[in-house]
């Protein structure tokens, strides 16, 4: 299941939501991820972008990958700002053993870093600063450059 | 004609384009200098599949999509 929300995200309410959805289904684990704003080089927060079409794609395509395993995956995004200390993003893999959920939970999101469409941006004086820097290019970048 | 969006922080309106291929969609947007660096970075999507291939053809109502480096968490 993938869900946005407007701003920062409610981790107990969603983390207890998913707990409850699936507690009683038999799986022997669930392994959540919080990420959470660290307050460094002077942010006030993050802001994101999010393109849905590709991210549903995405993730529907990991769904796939995380049942052929007998597995489920959860994970929850913001839009618009996210101030420090405060929750940006949520995954949780639920499996019926740990072993399978913990490399799950691990590539899901290391995969999630490189070709998620989502984009990043610094919170300063109000104004938003695209992370550049930590940003990764996708799959054939630069198809359309003029150095191509 | 096809759709083009500017995704994330390109921030440039969407733009209906009369083309075949991309390879004349580069040629359209090649000496645009406000684009040039981000065509550099930025992967291609057509109706929301990434795109490898430059002779990929253009359907009219086509949409496609420039996304620049992402980071997302």
């Amino acid at each position: 299941m993938l869900e946005l929300h407007n701003g920062s995200l409610d981790v107990v309410e969603i983390t207890s939501r998913w707990y409850k959805a699936v507690k009683d289904k038999n799986f022997g684990a669930l392994i959540p991820f919080i990420g959470i704003v660290r307050d460094e080089k002077g942010i006030d927060g993050l802001s994101f972008d999010v393109y849905e079409p590709i991210l549903k794609n995405w993730f529907n395509a990991w769904q796939e990958k995380a049942k052929k395993e007998g597995a489920m995956l959860y994970m929850a995004h913001s839009k618009g700002d996210v101030l420090n200390h405060t929750s940006s993003y949520i995954s949780a893999v639920v499996s019926p053993q740990r072993k399978v959920g913990l490399r799950l939970i691990n590539d899901f999101v290391e995969d999630f870093k490189a070709n998620a469409p989502i984009w990043k941006y610094d919170l300063i004086d109000g104004k938003r600063v695209y992370a550049r820097e930590r940003s990764q290019a996708l799959s054939g970048a630069g198809l359309l450059s003029k150095d191509n | 004609m096809a759709r083009i969006e500017f995704l994330g922080p390109i921030g440039k309106e969407p733009e209906d384009i009369d083309i075949k291929n991309l390879k004349e969609l580069k040629e359209l947007f090649a000496g645009d200098k406000k684009l040039e660096d981000w065509l550099d970075i930025c992967a291609v999507a057509i109706n929301d599949t990434l795109v490898n291939e430059i002779d990929v053809k253009i359907q009219p109502n086509d949409k496609i999509s420039l996304l620049p480096p992402v980071c997302g968490g």
